[in-house]
């Protein structure tokens, strides 16, 4: 593909809002996770959560969307500038010639899990305040996103769990490509419901400590919540120390729902294929940020496909000690945190893991450190054998 | 600078409340039969294991019943193709039974029930079912969905140059969700979209922006689906390669943005 320029990105997660605050957590290695006491949640585990989430007020013609997940939305637009360098990106560019492409899991499911508690006692409706379509419908965050900048062009959201916010960079990239449209929006934002966090509890896949990536004993996920956005555009000749998407890469394992491929053959080809896309071999990454969820058959299965594709010395590490899993999110918001370590010339660590497990070859970081690097890869694996690679690099 | 947004139809499978298939919906859309009055009719996917046969949800069946039909009508290869799957919400009676329990004080919910809860998961039993490790797209732009659909699919034909299946589909939620959004029935379109005509063809389509409006359907039953169904936005669409007629017509999508489809002949 030919590269795109994210002219403009932001990321809010449990580490704070905003890039400062991302990118000072990651470098001291600070984790974001606290003991789970999200609404009335009784489970064993650690959580991500976002402060002030519910603070936000949307406008007041937006109303029908007020829900947690577009409070974050709204939190993360008008974080670091980006709602204002979208407002100049439409002046350049129409209404119609901006696009709108988002990932969630869940949306605002949680409205409708908390409608449910209100149900009419004789009919069994649901309250007459409960909005389905801006709320619950996982279009409603690219809607809200739309109608909060007035744009009239093409919108989408992708929904494929854990890899989502990963793929709206490559259908943005299409579009872009081709020309129909001049700039996107993409990013993902995913936010606390119960659905998750009991449903990952009824797989057996939370953990009641802090999660550990790519540690021996690790032994399950801490569910978190974020939002990230980039604007992308084409761009002939970006300034030196631009952040470019270079190519995405797309597969499926065919497999099992929520099992990842044991030989991590479906992650393979997403690699090999974002490789592909950008032009790229193996040893061009000099950074890999891991899908590395903590989970016993995430990180043996992924661990398996990057050590057999990349060479052992290439630096590796899962955030999600530090952001928990973000889900829908974490597609975003680890593309900027490569996008991060790119112009800041740092790798960031895995807050939680102690010892790395020794049955996978590759060089995990358990601390951040100083290191620039041009080319950075990153995982993202869903329910339903869903995979994404994303390379991004920096402009010479 | 900008390249058209253009493909070959070479398959198309459909599903619709009276309408079991593609053949029947054809000669409905030709004005050689009525259009039923009758519930959806869902196939017992033969492609599934006897066990997972029993256990699939309406979507499952739904989205293996109009794919397999586009890969057949065009004698695709599933297990080669690329997908994009766009609908306007998920399982809506698997979403149903989650929110019911949640808001009871036993909150330990069935796992199958949560993977199960995933906007992807008729595409991810799609993969299983298929053994496709191709790329699989998974779009929800409530009314807008078949649109959105569409253009992500058509923009990897013409990029990738590889076929790609776009499975465009709904489904009802019980009560009370039923009351806040009213699909009526199970329903989808598929298309298998090329990047080269062949001896397979049916039709080219092309698609570019537009703000016309539709024109609603003649016949008072297929207008009704097309309205109260989103993936049946296409029955316009349909309705020319039905027919065999070269052409134009006009899709809704999003607000001040709508669809002009170009149909050419084979």
């Amino acid at each position: 593909m030919t590269p795109l320029l994210l002219s403009a990105y932001t990321a809010t997660t449990c580490l704070g809002r905003g890039l400062d605050a991302t990118r000072e957590a990651l470098r001291v290695g600070r984790s974001g996770l606290a003991p789970c006491a999200f609404e009335t949640v009784q489970l064993a585990t650690w959580i991500g959560e976002v402060a002030g989430v519910d603070a936000e007020k949307l406008p007041a013609a937006l109303a029908a969307y007020d829900c947690r997940n577009n409070r974050l939305t709204r939190m993360a637009l008008e974080t670091d500038g980006f709602a204002e360098r979208v407002r100049e990106a439409i002046a350049r560019y129409g209404k119609a010639r901006v696009g709108v492409f988002l990932g969630t899991s869940t949306a605002g499911i949680l409205q409708t899990e908390l409608a449910y508690r209100r149900r009419d006692p004789e009919t069994g409706a649901l309250p007459d305040d409960f909005h389905y379509r801006t709320t619950h419908n996982s279009f409603s965050l690219a809607e809200f996103t739309r109608d909060y900048f007035g744009l009239e062009g093409i919108a989408m959201a992708i929904s494929t769990a854990c890899s989502s916010s990963a793929k709206v960079f490559a259908a943005a990239a299409r579009q872009l490509e081709l020309g129909s449209i001049d700039a996107a929006i993409v990013g993902g934002v995913d936010t606390l419901c119960l659905t998750t966090l009991y449903g990952f509890a009824s797989l057996q896949l939370t953990s009641a400590q802090p999660c550990r990536p790519y540690d021996a004993a690790r032994n399950g996920i801490s569910v978190g919540e974020g939002a990230a956005f980039a604007l992308l555009e084409r761009c002939a000749q970006p300034a030196a120390g631009s952040v470019l998407l270079l190519g995405t890469g797309e597969s499926s394992d065919a497999y099992h729902m929520s099992s990842p491929h044991p030989e991590g053959l479906g992650a393979k080809m997403a690699m090999q294929a974002a490789l592909r896309s950008a032009g790229l071999s193996a040893g061009d990454i000099g950074y890999i940020n891991l899908h590395g969820t903590s989970t016993p058959a995430n990180d043996a299965a992924e661990g398996k496909a990057v050590a057999a594709l990349f060479d052992k010395h290439v630096p590796c590490s899962s955030t999600k000690g530090a952001t928990g899993h973000t889900l829908g999110a974490a597609g975003a918001v680890e593309a900027i945190i490569c996008a991060l370590t790119l112009t800041d010339g740092f790798l960031p660590g895995s807050p939680g893991t102690e010892n790395v497990d020794p049955s996978i070859p590759i060089d995990y970081l358990l601390q951040s450190r100083e290191g620039k690097v041009s080319r950075a890869l990153t995982n993202s694996f869903g329910f339903g054998g869903s995979n994404c690679s994303l390379i991004l690099g920096v402009a010479p | 600078m900008s390249r058209p947004l253009t493909a070959w139809i070479e398959g198309i499978g459909f599903l619709a409340p009276g309408l079991p298939d593609w053949p029947t919906a054809r000669a409905v859309l030709r004005g050689e039969q009525a259009c039923e009055n009758a519930p959806s009719v869902l196939p017992a996917p033969s492609i599934l294991p006897p066990a997972e046969r029993r256990r699939a949800s309406r979507v499952v069946k739904l989205t293996l019943a109009i794919g397999l039909e586009a890969a057949a009508h065009a004698g695709a290869d599933v297990a080669t193709l690329a997908t994009v799957f766009s609908a306007s919400g998920a399982d809506g009676h698997n979403c149903h039974a989650l929110c019911e329990q949640l808001a009871t004080d036993d909150r330990q919910i069935s796992p199958t029930r949560f993977h199960n809860s995933v906007h992807n998961a008729a595409a991810g039993y799609w993969g299983i079912a298929t053994g496709a490790m191709a790329p699989c797209q998974v779009i929800c732009a409530y009314d807008a969905s078949f649109g959105a659909g569409l253009i992500d699919a058509l923009g990897q034909v013409v990029l990738d140059r590889q076929p790609t299946l776009l499975i465009a589909y709904d489904s009802e939620y019980p009560e009370p969700l039923f009351a806040k959004r009213p699909v009526p029935d199970v329903a989808g379109v598929a298309l298998l979209l090329t990047p080269e005509r062949s001896e397979r063809s049916l039709a080219s389509i092309t698609v570019t922006p537009s703000s016309a409006s539709t024109e609603p359907l003649a016949d008072a039953g297929l207008e009704a689906l097309r309205v109260a169904i989103p993936a049946l936005r296409a029955l316009p669409l349909l309705q020319k390669l039905a027919r065999g007629e070269a052409g134009q017509v006009c899709l809704d999508y999003l607000p001040s943005m709508q669809l002009q489809v170009v149909i050419g002949p084979c």
